[in-house]
């Protein structure tokens, strides 16, 4: 019997938050639609010879893969997976803007060779001296699922694998990102973003980040969560989520009574908050609800942070006032459910359980 | 002839991301590869496109960058008697 047991035992979040000032009730608020993550002392991390090239998705995916590796004392894993909705943007752009600036001749080549989506998982088996398993999802905003899922897919191919670092990286780049507004994915007027889930309008705000992951086959003193199942589905309308839940918690083996608190992606866009409200207002209304986005902002890998969060919660027992989307209470929850969707796409569920 | 060098720092410190550095950190004849500057083979390419657009010089044989990027001094030596812009 193959294992297909997958346990979360070492985090890290880079975003528009700093890692952990949140539960100490240090939020970072901003009057922008487009918020950088907060960096970290990258030299701690990278030889400075090495972090003059990396644009910021570089840099926070290594720093953070170090970080998740280090709590679970692991040193080189057996397989790096990693997820990005836009990959190296900030190096793209640079070199699309040579292209043209140069009429096309005497380009350098340092932005071209990390343009690619693959540059963080290249970079990261590079620095770890990982040969093995190394694949890049490119999912839109399911691309942070989609590695997980391949995670569990590997673990039940593969006996001898026992570690495994997972990820999801985005960054913000000048222009690029600024055409969010071209297609009302960002809202026309900039607004606070502890405002972001009062606002009646369509539009979200940004934000860039990393979230990396250790993970294991094997449960352990360090472990956060177990990963219980994850899940990518299209759906028309909000009742039909709650039918694709239902579903999957059957197949889980879990009921609807098993959830102790669950994690939503508002992200303040009233054409497509329904999808959320309709489980707020329904399946459920009496759980504990919190969203994340009015700190983080919405970008195609977001999702980690959601899981992020509930490893945190599962860790130290409390879950800050900030994060509460209802008055519902629960003590040290066992069982956490995450949802999220963008723009109406690639919904998602996560059951974590800290047991 | 000292302008050249201290525009040739100025250049390879802001096309190489040297962030770290401040002119006076680099010596005139300090190896700018290897041991040195510790510069590798994706700054040789940055160099010699930067030696083509600023100066008009084409290098047509990659062994010349040798000689040629092996310090701030023999980069000017060789600008000085080559350029055409």
């Amino acid at each position: 019997m193959k294992n297909n047991r997958l346990y979360i035992n070492g985090i890290s979040s880079i975003s528009a938050q700093q890692e952990n000032a949140v539960f100490d009730g240090n939020i970072n608020t901003y009057h922008q639609n487009i918020i950088p993550a907060v960096s970290p002392d990258y030299k701690q991390f990278i030889q400075p010879m090495a972090l003059r090239r990396m644009s910021k998705a570089i840099r926070m995916g290594l720093t953070s893969a170090k970080i998740a590796l280090k709590q679970a004392g692991i040193t080189k894993p057996d397989a790096i997976i990693t997820g990005t909705g836009e990959g190296c943007k900030q190096d793209t752009e640079k070199f699309l803007e040579a292209i043209l600036n140069q009429n096309e001749k005497l380009l350098t080549p340092t932005a071209f060779i990390q343009s690619t989506h693959n540059t963080i998982g290249g970079q990261l088996a590079q620095y770890l001296e990982c040969t093995g398993y190394n694949v890049t999802y490119t999912q839109n905003s399911a691309s942070f699922e989609s590695v997980l899922m391949d995670a569990q897919l590997l673990f039940l191919e593969d006996q001898e694998m026992n570690s495994i670092l997972v990820g999801g990286v985005d960054e913000l780049s000048k222009k690029m990102t600024s055409f969010m507004y071209l297609d009302h994915q960002l809202k026309e007027q900039e607004i606070s973003n502890s405002n972001l889930l009062k606002t009646n309008s369509s539009g979200t705000i940004t934000s860039e980040g990393a979230h990396f992951f250790s993970i294991s086959a094997e449960k352990s003193e360090k472990t956060y969560a177990e990963l219980i199942d994850v899940s990518v589905f299209q759906a028309k309308t909000s009742e039909d989520v709650s039918e694709k839940i239902l579903k999957m918690l059957q197949l889980s083996n879990y009921t609807i009574e098993d959830i102790d608190l669950v994690i939503l992606g508002n992200n303040g866009d009233n054409r497509f908050d329904h999808f959320y409200h309709h489980l707020q207002n329904g399946l459920f209304s009496e759980k504990p609800q919190l969203a994340y986005k009015h700190l983080t902002g919405d970008y195609k890998t977001v999702s980690g942070y959601a899981v992020w969060l509930a490893c945190k919660i599962f860790k130290t027992g409390s879950i800050p006032e900030i994060f509460k989307l209802n008055g519902v209470t629960c003590q040290n929850p066992k069982t956490i459910l995450l949802y999220n969707q963008y723009l109406g796409d690639n919904h998602s569920i996560m059951i974590l359980n800290s047991n | 002839m000292s302008d050249l060098r201290t525009e040739l720092k100025q250049s390879i410190i802001e096309q190489l991301n040297l962030e770290e550095l401040e002119l006076a950190d680099i010596d005139n004849d300090e190896p700018l590869f290897g041991d040195g500057l510790g510069l590798d083979s994706i700054d040789a390419l940055e160099l010699i496109v930067m030696l083509e657009k600023d100066y008009g010089i084409k290098l047509t044989d990659p062994e010349q960058g040798k000689e040629i990027f092996a310090s701030i001094d023999k980069m000017a030596e060789y600008i000085e008697a080559n350029r055409t812009k």
